[in-house]
């Protein structure tokens, strides 16, 4: 969600249940006005919280004029102190992808794996157990830009991209009818569209190259990994992704008020299938 | 723009008139030398014979019919010799009078077509001499005009109609003419389909289908489709024949979306959106209004004296303050529906006990307790219906068949508990949305708590919906969120130590019977906690929700007295997550009520509870805030004097492991092969010669007997 209008995306978002005590927004407020200014962007959202054992991680991401260029993130423990995040590598996944279980809420701490490892001793192969080291804030790093790539989203028409390639925030975005926001296939994916490409030219016949540069959620796998629902009497549209339980996006038709929020473990829910 | 795409063809014309066969002036002025053309621009007379030579009245009618001839042959659409012979009969009757002069006109259209033409062009000419381009241009239309309007005006008063009708005749004619002349450029454009198909095979034939059907597609905002549209936009430009084409294409597209006219229709129905948003406001101003409904004052008085309402908007507060809860409209929604709810019911006390999400929609549910004795009919509805069930399930005759029955019986149902006791001390009432009508969820079984435990399945917000699951759920949706209601009760509603204190009477009574307490009470001497004691030890918080044992109840139900097996298979059931002692006496016992939560067990590893203050920055106002991690989403704060339990979530346990769905039972072994399983081989031949043998041994060995036997009866007998 935007930084400047953070109180009312809260407002809006939280019918999830997921709020921030009012010493956090007022901090919040005022450090992400540094954070813009310190770190040159273009935009600054608050992209959530991410529940620890001891402490909580606060996220912020702050965007470029090229809304798709990539970000930079930011983490905080008490909502003034920021400390940027490096960028997410494939390796760092790999790495990480064998952590389970919760956050601690220390961004020193590290995990200990234990992995059999082949050793060559000449000509004798035997196992050793290797004790791998995992910071938890190369695991922040990593669960934050799978979120991102997984489940952020934008509205249809909340982006467009310029003629020259990059994409900005389209100022004239008058917010979605009722009877798109309703329909999974007037969001997108808030990343670099990957299953674009793959498609055939009839079905981007319809397709404005203009506003339709995104990946749209309704082809995600598996089929009903997202909850989509009126609130409030139907001025409200939320989305809730089930396969990253937590996030929250809102969007009040015909309104520019949308954003998303992640208020959660840090862990996928991998137990999908299973619950639907 | 018609005029002035026409004025400016008429100007710019000259250069590029042999490129133009099909014009009309063309042919007027094959008559005029060719090369002749530009000078009538200059001279003052040229445009006379140039652009309206046919309907100057002093020219001869061979003149006139000798026009059209010449515009026709050079389009190359018609043949010539059907003209000449209608000149020839008409310049007699022509030459008298001009009302005569219009009737081949009349009686074939071909030939009239051309001047009905050119007096169009004309028409352009006079109308946009205002805006013309060249002043000599101007000046010939001046000129001409006079000759003009005399006909003109005589050409429309004597037949508009056939006027107009000509015109769009004339139309679909230079179409035609056009198609076949310029076949190389324009052929593709008018029959794709039959060209392409004839070459491709059908795959090609689909897509170009596909391709028209996407045309055709119509705009659900103007009522047009691009076929459509773009056939129009061509006939314009072919009718009009605009220099330059492609530059004005994007205003001759306009034009043509502008002057269609769509009429919109009457519909039978009054076209009164009824978007659902009026729908909800209308329920929800029920909430609102309700307060006015009560009239008298001392009404209101006793009510406030007995208020079972909980104060929603205060611990909401504190709620907020720990950064969890609704928004501040809907959770004064939400007290307002719990207050219709109060209202509605005979209610002793009341509380929000939260929000569970769900697909579609979801339940806000408040937990809630009948005044005494005020509850019962329905407790007792629902009991005949159990005991139908149970008569159903125990519909075992003994028929003495030889046959043997399947001995299998099912596991001992575990009755459910008493309602205000154990799992169902509370009745929970579930609605979608504030305002809207709160249901009331009926009492758990320990079936539905046992087999809840097994599986993981989202909420989708309608309380019928079938639960399919694999150990099958006893039950729709409506008990499975009361199942799950029970567990995060018993497992997350806390209270700070010192809070409730058993009850004295009650508690010792039960203590006897049950083996664990199970009432408490308020504890009027508490005198509240250090905030910060709260924080840093969670051993000044207890558990006030008695714990819920494997079997799916809170008190022990003894199922040994039928069957003793049985008992042991349900220890086997136990599950490792639920702090469980194992219990010697073949009894599953639990924690015991008032609990300090230090004790719960630990997760792998996770403690079970995280605590926090709510601000930093200001420690000596600030509440203690707890956390769940065992269900993520339970919440409860305390302020030292107040505290309150809150859960927002979907309603799921959290386990570091991935969900694993139970094993299958295991298969039911069959019967050893002992000897009631075993038979003998047939007997051989020796076998049954021996036993001949011997039986005949033996029936010597008998008769002697028998013998013996008859004296002695014989003697008896005889006695």
């Amino acid at each position: 969600m935007d930084a400047e209008s953070l109180l009312l995306s809260l407002e809006l978002a939280s019918g999830s249940g997921q709020g921030l005590s009012p010493d956090r927004r007022a901090s919040l407020l005022t450090s992400l006005m540094l954070v813009k200014r310190d770190y040159r962007c273009d935009r600054v959202l608050f992209w959530g919280r991410i529940l620890g054992l001891v402490a909580d991680y606060y996220i912020a991401q702050g965007l470029s004029e090229d809304q798709l260029a990539p970000r930079k993130t930011l983490y905080s423990l008490n909502c003034m102190e920021w400390s940027l995040l490096p960028p997410a590598t494939d390796e760092m996944m790999v790495q990480t992808s064998v952590v389970k279980g919760r956050f601690t809420g220390d961004p020193s701490h590290e995990y200990e794996h234990t992995e059999l490892q082949k050793v060559n001793d000449g000509e004798k192969v035997f196992e050793e157990e290797v004790v791998v080291q995992i910071k938890e804030e190369t695991r922040l790093v990593s669960i934050i830009d799978q979120i991102d790539k997984a489940v952020s989203v934008i509205p249809r028409g909340a982006l467009f991209k310029t003629p020259f390639g990059p994409v900005h925030v389209n100022r004239t975005f008058e917010g979605l009818s009722l009877s798109q926001a309703k329909k999974l296939s007037s969001y997108f994916h808030f990343r670099e569209p990957v299953e674009l490409k793959n498609k055939t030219l009839l079905e981007k016949a319809d397709l404005d190259p203009s506003l339709d540069f995104l990946d749209s959620l309704e082809h995600d796998i598996p089929k009903g990994s997202w909850s989509i629902q009126m609130e409030r009497g139907n001025a409200l549209v939320v989305l809730r992704s089930l396969l990253w339980p937590g996030l929250t996006f809102f969007h009040a038709p015909r309104t520019k008020n949308c954003g998303y929020i992640y208020m959660g473990t840090g862990e996928k829910n991998i137990d999908l299938p299973f619950m639907l | 723009m018609e005029d002035l795409t026409s004025l400016k063809q008429e100007g710019n014309q000259e250069p590029e008139e042999a490129e133009q066969p099909w014009e009309e002036i063309t042919a007027a002025s094959s008559q005029d030398p060719v090369p002749g053309l530009p000078e009538p621009l200059e001279s003052e007379q040229g445009p006379e014979t140039g652009l309206q030579p046919e309907s100057s009245p002093p020219q001869s009618s061979q003149s006139r019919t000798s026009t059209p001839l010449n515009d026709l042959t050079g389009l190359g659409a018609s043949s010539p010799p059907s003209f000449p012979q209608e000149p020839t009969s008409t310049p007699s009757t022509l030459a008298l009078a001009r009302q005569d002069l219009w009737s081949p006109w009349k009686s074939d259209k071909t030939t009239s077509v051309i001047p009905e033409a050119r007096t169009a062009h004309s028409n352009h000419l006079e109308q946009s001499s205002d805006k013309g381009e060249s002043a000599p241009h101007q000046k010939c239309q001046s000129e001409g005009n006079t000759f003009q309007q005399s006909q003109q005006t005589k050409h429309h008063l004597h037949e508009p109609k056939d006027a107009s009708h000509n015109n769009s005749k004339l139309k679909e004619l230079r179409l035609d003419i056009f198609q076949e002349e310029d076949s190389n450029s324009n052929y593709d454009l008018d029959h794709p389909e039959p060209g392409t198909s004839e070459v491709t095979p059908n795959m090609l034939e689909i897509a170009i289908q596909n391709a028209k059907a996407y045309l055709l597609k119509t705009s659900s905002k103007s009522g047009l489709n691009l076929y459509d549209h773009l056939s129009n936009m061509l006939t314009k430009i072919l009718d009009e024949h605009p220099e330059n084409a492609v530059d004005i294409i994007e205003n001759i597209s306009q034009d043509v979306k502008m002057a269609h006219f769509s009429k919109k229709l009457d519909t039978l129905q009054n076209e009164y959106e009824m978007l659902p948003i009026y729908e909800t406001a209308e329920k929800q101003k029920a909430l609102f209004l309700q307060g006015n409904l009560e009239g008298a004052d001392q009404e209101l008085e006793d009510e406030i004296a007995e208020n079972s309402l909980p104060n929603v908007m205060e611990s909401a507060f504190y709620f907020e303050q720990a950064g969890v809860g609704l928004g501040t409209d809907e959770t004064y929604r939400i007290f307002l529906a719990l207050k219709q709810l109060t209202d509605a019911h005979p209610i002793q006390r009341c509380r929000f006990w939260g929000k569970i999400l769900g697909l579609e929609m979801n339940y806000i549910v408040a937990e809630v307790e009948f005044r005494e004795g005020e509850d019962e009919e329905e407790m007792e509805e629902e009991d005949v219906t159990e005991e139908r069930d149970n008569g159903d399930s125990e519909a075992d005759e003994d028929d003495e068949d030889e046959l043997p029955k399947s001995l299998y019986k099912a596991p001992q149902a575990i009755p459910k508990e008493e309602s205000r006791t154990g799992a169902n001390k509370y009745v929970y009432f579930v609605c979608n949305e504030p305002g809207g009508p709160w249901v009331k969820l009926p009492s758990v079984t320990p079936a539905q708590i046992v087999i809840a435990r097994k599986i993981k399945k989202f909420f989708t917000g309608r309380l019928d919906t079938p639960i399919i699951s694999y150990p099958p759920f006893p039950g729709n949706e409506s008990n499975y969120l009361r199942a799950q209601i029970a567990r995060i009760s018993a497992g997350t509603h806390v209270s700070p130590l010192g809070f409730y204190q058993f009850g004295e009477e009650e508690g010792e009574e039960e203590e006897e019977v049950e083996g664990g307490r199970e009432s408490f009470e308020e504890n009027p001497d508490f005198e509240g906690i250090q905030v910060t004691d709260l924080v840093e030890s969670l051993s000044n918080w207890v558990h006030h929700v008695q714990h819920i044992l494997p079997q799916g109840r809170c008190n022990w139900f003894n199922p040994v007295q039928k069957n003793e097996e049985e008992e042991e298979e349900e220890d086997e059931e136990k599950e490792e997550e639920e702090k469980e002692e194992p219990d010697y006496l073949g009894q599953e016992v639990g924690p015991p009520l008032l609990t300090p939560i230090s004790e719960d067990l630990e997760i792998q590893n996770i403690p079970p509870w995280t605590t926090r203050l709510s601000s930093n920055l200001i420690p000596q106002y600030a509440i203690a805030v707890l956390r769940s991690n065992l269900w993520p989403g339970a919440y409860a704060f305390s302020n030292g004097k107040k505290f309150e339990n809150f859960y927002i979530g979907w309603g799921h346990k959290y386990s570091p492991d991935s969900y694993t769905p139970p094993v299958p039972p295991p298969v039911y072994q069959e019967y050893p092969s002992g000897p009631e399983i075993t038979e003998m081989d047939d007997p051989s031949v020796e076998e049954e010669q021996a036993f001949r043998a011997a039986q005949a041994a033996a029936v010597l060995a008998a008769e002697e007997n028998e013998e013996t036997e008859e004296d002695e009866d014989e003697e008896d007998e005889y006695d």
